[in-house]
């Protein structure tokens, strides 16, 4: 299944800057795997050492969050749109 | 509705709303409610006006470098509606005197920078009962919601625990466009006006994001979680303790 998925700014580092990229998996911890491969180093932001999200990140298929519907195993229809949200604590001081 | 000109509703007129933090998210937010009409503004920052600042901080100006913020900001905003109470508070909010700051206030509005302090205001809003504009921004991009206290999606129901600091750039670093600023904190002022004026519908459960470079705003669902820590079945943050407070500041956890 082919996705859209949205970048956010921090992460455009690992996508040449591209703020969407299509990413292909059956379930958003596929799709993970899949833009790693294309973008190595993006996976570890996104991920713990035991290969759950981080905390201070969520991932959203069309707008809902993956938490409340199953987390990596959440599944992923051709055409979805996948954001990607870090938290930002930023406010310029 | 007209919040520019009169008649400003009573409930405007009367309401009191905190901005803590005058910088790049809070001078045009308190700009933007001094406009509105909202009766009391107080202002929670112990910085001084710096040359770097200007940029995007924009109701401190070229002579006001080396004034107390609070005092650079009060000035304009009392020039622009001298009807209006200016309350300051010189200084840094933290666990000690936050229930003490946030006490006389209807809304509050974060308009912060670093980790722990949007952290501790936001437990300390869930706590104490008052309604919260949360932002964060950085170089591009920001985002922003609304918490009800305990009926709406806290920060803590996104983000359970404030990460700890890694090698990534401050926000000194990083950059901020100036004008994203001014967008993040336009819209936390109009939540404020809103809720005073018990019209239009909140961003609650709502995250609302702004990506400057892609001129794109988008907004995602949140929920409530139950496994919150400060408003979930399970609360085991029942008070402020200011050891849980202790990070580094940073814009971004990524």
């Amino acid at each position: 299944m082919s996705a859209q998925v949205r970048i956010p700014t921090p992460l455009r580092r690992f996508t040449g800057g591209a703020e969407a990229i299509s990413a292909d998996g059956a379930t958003v911890g596929a799709l993970v795997d899949h833009i790693e491969s294309n973008h190595p180093g993006i996976k570890e932001r996104l991920c713990d050492e035991a290969g759950e999200v981080r905390r201070f990140v969520n991932i959203f298929v069309n707008g809902e969050d993956i938490r409340f519907i199953n987390n990596l195993d959440t599944p992923v229809n051709e055409g979805d749109e996948v954001s990607i949200v870090p938290a930002i604590a930023g406010g310029s001081g | 509705m007209k919040y520019a000109a009169s008649p400003i509703p009573k409930s405007v007129r009367e309401g009191k709303v905190l901005v803590v933090g005058v910088g790049g998210l809070g001078s045009p937010a308190a700009l933007a409610l001094a406009l509105a009409g909202v009766g009391t503004i107080g202002l929670v920052d112990s910085d001084r006006v710096e040359l770097s600042n200007l940029q995007r901080q924009i109701l401190h100006f070229t002579p006001d470098i080396g004034k107390s913020k609070v005092d650079s900001a009060k000035e304009k905003i009392q020039q622009l509606n001298p009807s209006i109470t200016v309350v300051t508070h010189n200084e840094w909010l933290h666990a000690g005197n936050l229930a003490d700051v946030f006490a006389a206030y209807d809304f509050i509005i974060d308009g912060t920078d670093g980790v722990a302090t949007k952290f501790l205001i936001n437990d300390g809003a869930v706590l104490l009962n008052k309604p919260l504009s949360h932002a964060g921004i950085v170089r591009f991009h920001g985002q922003a919601f609304t918490v009800l206290p305990r009926q709406t999606t806290c920060l803590r129901c996104l983000f359970p625990v404030p990460p700890h600091p890694d090698d990534n750039p401050t926000c000194q670093e990083a950059g901020i466009l100036g004008s994203l600023a001014g967008s993040l904190g336009s819209v936390q002022a109009a939540e404020a006006v809103k809720y005073l004026g018990g019209e239009g519908e909140l961003l609650t459960d709502r995250l609302l994001t702004y990506d400057a470079l892609a001129s794109r705003w988008r907004e995602v669902r949140v929920r409530p979680s139950p496994h919150c820590p400060l408003c979930g079945t399970q609360q085991t943050i029942t008070s402020i303790r200011p050891e849980s407070y202790e990070l580094e500041r940073l814009c971004t956890m990524l």
